[in-house]
C-alpha cells in the first residue's frame, strides 16, 4: 500500500471521511456554488463575515475524495482570516497542505473549493477574482 | 479461406503487434481497459501509414503525376476496404469523414434541414452517446420538429413497449439509433426497431462506432438508412472514419461542407455538385488515416470480427460473476447475453475518479466519467460511472488486475 500512501495520504483519506466544517450555515452572509462538469464534483460554501473577517465558513458538496477533501482543509485554512487575506490566498498554499501530486484534471477537483470560496468572498465583499481563476471559473461552472 | 466459423482467437500472440504494450505504467505491466473509448494500433497499421508517407504521399485525385496515382489508388483502394467491410453495394455509398460525430453531423444537417419542420418527430434513445444525441436535438430545435428520447429501463435495456405511444403525437422522420451502447454494452435489437421506424416512413441513423469494430456489421441486413463508424476504436488512426448512406438518399441530399473536391463545376453564378461519394468529401482528405484505416479492415478482418465477438464474449462471461463478488459493487446494464464487452460499475460510493486513480497506480486503465452519455447518467441516478471495455488484446488476467484493483479501493476507502 506504500504508492497509496502516496496517493490518498491518510490526512485526506480522513479528511474525506470526516469533513471538516460540513453542513449549512443558516442565515448566512453569502453563499456560492460550483461544480466541475467534468466528474460531477459539487462544493457549496456558506459565509458569515464579522466585519471583514470569515467568522464562520461551512461547505456541502459530493465528489471525489480530492476534491471534498481539498475544500475540507480549506475550511481550517480559512476561518478567522480576513476575506482580503483569502481573496489573495495563492492556490499552492492549499495545494500544498493537499500534499500529493495532482495531473491537471485532478487539479481542478482540488481546486474547485477555493474557487467558489473566492467567488463567495467576491459577492459578499467585493474582493476581486484574480485572472488566472477566470478559466478556471468558467471551466468550474462557478455561480 | 480457411475455416473461420470456429477460428479462434489467440490474444496473447495479437498483443505482440501492439507495441504500446511493451511499456510498464508504474512499474506494472499496461493493462488498458479503455478500448472502447480508442483502441490500441498494431504495428500492420503504424507500418502501413509510414510506408504510405515514405514511398507514395501525394494529394489525391487531380495529380497526373504518378506518385499522386498511387497516392489516389491506396486511398481509394481503403473506401473499397471500407465498402466490403460493412457489406455495403458501392463505394459511391461510402464517405469518409473526421468520425462518426462528423457523420452524424453530415447527415443532421444536410438531410435534416432539408425534411424535419413542425409536426415532425425526431427519436433518439436515452443511451445514445451526445453523437448521436445533441445533433438531434439541435436540427429538431432549428427545424421545429420535435426531439424524444426511447426510456431505458433498470435493465440497461430500451423500453420497447410504449414505442407507438412515443410518437403518436407527430410524423417520426427521424430514429437515430446507437447499435451498441458505449456506457452499458447493451447491444440493441436494431432490425426490430429499423422496421417499426421504416413503417411510419422514418430514417434510421445508426451509430456502429462500438459495434463495427467488435463483431460483423453487414449495413444491408441491417435495414437502417445511415450507418457511421470509426477508425481509432478499431485498431486504426483517429481522424478517419465511414458514413455509409443509401445511395438514392445521398443523392437527394444538399451538401454539408462546401469547397474544394466537392464540386463539378464553379462558375460565378452557381456551383454544380461532384458525383458520390465526393459530394460530401470537401477539402484534402485524411489521406494517410483514411489508409491506416484499410489496414486496420484487413488486420480485424483477418483476426475476423465472429471471432473477436465471441472471444470478448468469454472475457465478459469471466468478468461480470468476478466483479459481481466485489462487496458493494453494482454492475449497469443488461447480462451477458445481450452485452458486448463493456462494463460500466459503481463501487459503494467511491467516486469513479478516486477509482480510476488507484487502478492506474496498478497499472489498470479505466475510464472514469459521464462517457458522454449525461441523459443516461441521469437515469441510472449517478453521475459517472467507472468503466472497463475489453479488446482482442485484453486478458484475463488483466481482469484478475481489475478486480485486485478494486479490492485495494474498499480497502482504501473502507
Amino acid at each position: 500500500m506504500s504508492e497509496l500512501d502516496n496517493l490518498y495520504r491518510e490526512v485526506i483519506l480522513d479528511h474525506y471521511k470526516n469533513p471538516r466544517g460540513h453542513g449549512v450555515i443558516e442565515g448566512a452572509d453569502v453563499e456560492a456554488e460550483g461544480m466541475n462538469p467534468l466528474c460531477g464534483d459539487e462544493v457549496s460554501i456558506f459565509v458569515s463575515f464579522d466585519g471583514d473577517k470569515i467568522e464562520d465558513v461551512k461547505f456541502r458538496g459530493r465528489g471525489c475524495a480530492i476534491s471534498q477533501a481539498a475544500t475540507s482543509m480549506l475550511m481550517e485554512m480559512v476561518k478567522g482570516r480576513t476575506a482580503q487575506e483569502v481573496a489573495a490566498l495563492d492556490r499552492e498554499e492549499l495545494l500544498e497542505e493537499v500534499g500529493i501530486p495532482l495531473t491537471p484534471i485532478r487539479l481542478k477537483c482540488a481546486l474547485l473549493g477555493l474557487g467558489v470560496l473566492k467567488l463567495a468572498l467576491h459577492k459578499g465583499k467585493g474582493t476581486p477574482l484574480p485572472n488566472e481563476w477566470a478559466g478556471l471559473a468558467e471551466d468550474l461552472e462557478l455561480r | 479461406m480457411a475455416v473461420t466459423a470456429e477460428a479462434k482467437l489467440d490474444a496473447r500472440k495479437l498483443r505482440a503487434d501492439f507495441p504500446i504494450f511493451e511499456q510498464e505504467i508504474h512499474g506494472k505491466p499496461l493493462a488498458y481497459l479503455d478500448s472502447a473509448a480508442s483502441s490500441q494500433k498494431p504495428r500492420q497499421v503504424l507500418g502501413a501509414m509510414t510506408e504510405f508517407y515514405e514511398t507514395s504521399y501525394a494529394n489525391i485525385h487531380r495529380g497526373v503525376y504518378d506518385l499522386g496515382e498511387r497516392a489516389t489508388e491506396a486511398f481509394e483502394g481503403a473506401r473499397e476496404k471500407a465498402r466490403a467491410f460493412v457489406n455495403a453495394e458501392t463505394t459511391h455509398e461510402v464517405v469518409f469523414t473526421r468520425n462518426v460525430t462528423a457523420a452524424i453531423n453530415l447527415v443532421a444537417y444536410a438531410w435534416g434541414l432539408d425534411n424535419l419542420g413542425p409536426g415532425d418527430i425526431v427519436l433518439a434513445t436515452e443511451m445514445e452517446h451526445h453523437s448521436n444525441f445533441v445533433p438531434w436535438q439541435y436540427i429538431a430545435g432549428r427545424t421545429g420538429a420535435e426531439f424524444l428520447a426511447i426510456p431505458v429501463d433498470h435493465e440497461g435495456e430500451l423500453q420497447l413497449d410504449e414505442l407507438d405511444a412515443l410518437v403518436d403525437r407527430g410524423r417520426l422522420k427521424v430514429l437515430a439509433l446507437t447499435y451498441v451502447s458505449n456506457s452499458l454494452g447493451t447491444v440493441n435489437p436494431v432490425d426490430r426497431l429499423a422496421s417499426w421506424a421504416h413503417e411510419r416512413g422514418a430514417i434510421i441513423v445508426l451509430d456502429a462506432a462500438q459495434a463495427a469494430p467488435h463483431r460483423p456489421v453487414d449495413v444491408q441486413a441491417l435495414g437502417c438508412d445511415f450507418v457511421g463508424f470509426t477508425g481509432h476504436k478499431m485498431c486504426g488512426p483517429t481522424g478517419i472514419g465511414v458514413l455509409w448512406g443509401r445511395r438514392e438518399l445521398l443523392e437527394r441530399m444538399s451538401p454539408f461542407e462546401l469547397g474544394g473536391h466537392m464540386i463539378r463545376k464553379v462558375t460565378l453564378a452557381e456551383t454544380t455538385w461532384n458525383e458520390l461519394p465526393h459530394k460530401f468529401e470537401a477539402g484534402t482528405a485524411p489521406i494517410a488515416e483514411a489508409v491506416g484505416l484499410g489496414a486496420a479492415i484487413d488486420y480485424v478482418s483477418e483476426v475476423g470480427l465472429d471471432a473477436i465477438e465471441r472471444y470478448e464474449r468469454e472475457l465478459l462471461d469471466y468478468a461480470l460473476p468476478r466483479l459481481a463478488e466485489v462487496p458493494g459493487l453494482r454492475i449497469f446494464g443488461p447480462p451477458a447475453d445481450g452485452r458486448a464487452g463493456i462494463i460500466s460499475f459503481e463501487l459503494g460510493g467511491v467516486h469513479p475518479h478516486d477509482i480510476a486513480q488507484i487502478l492506474d497506480w496498478d497499472g489498470v486503465a479505466v475510464r472514469a466519467g459521464h462517457h458522454c452519455n449525461q441523459p443516461l447518467m441521469s437515469r441510472l441516478g449517478v453521475p459517472a460511472t467507472t468503466r472497463a471495455s475489453f479488446y482482442l488484446y485484453t486478458l484475463p488476467e488483466e481482469i484478475d488486475r481489475l478486480v485486485a484493483g478494486l479490492h485495494k479501493v474498499r480497502q482504501t476507502f473502507a
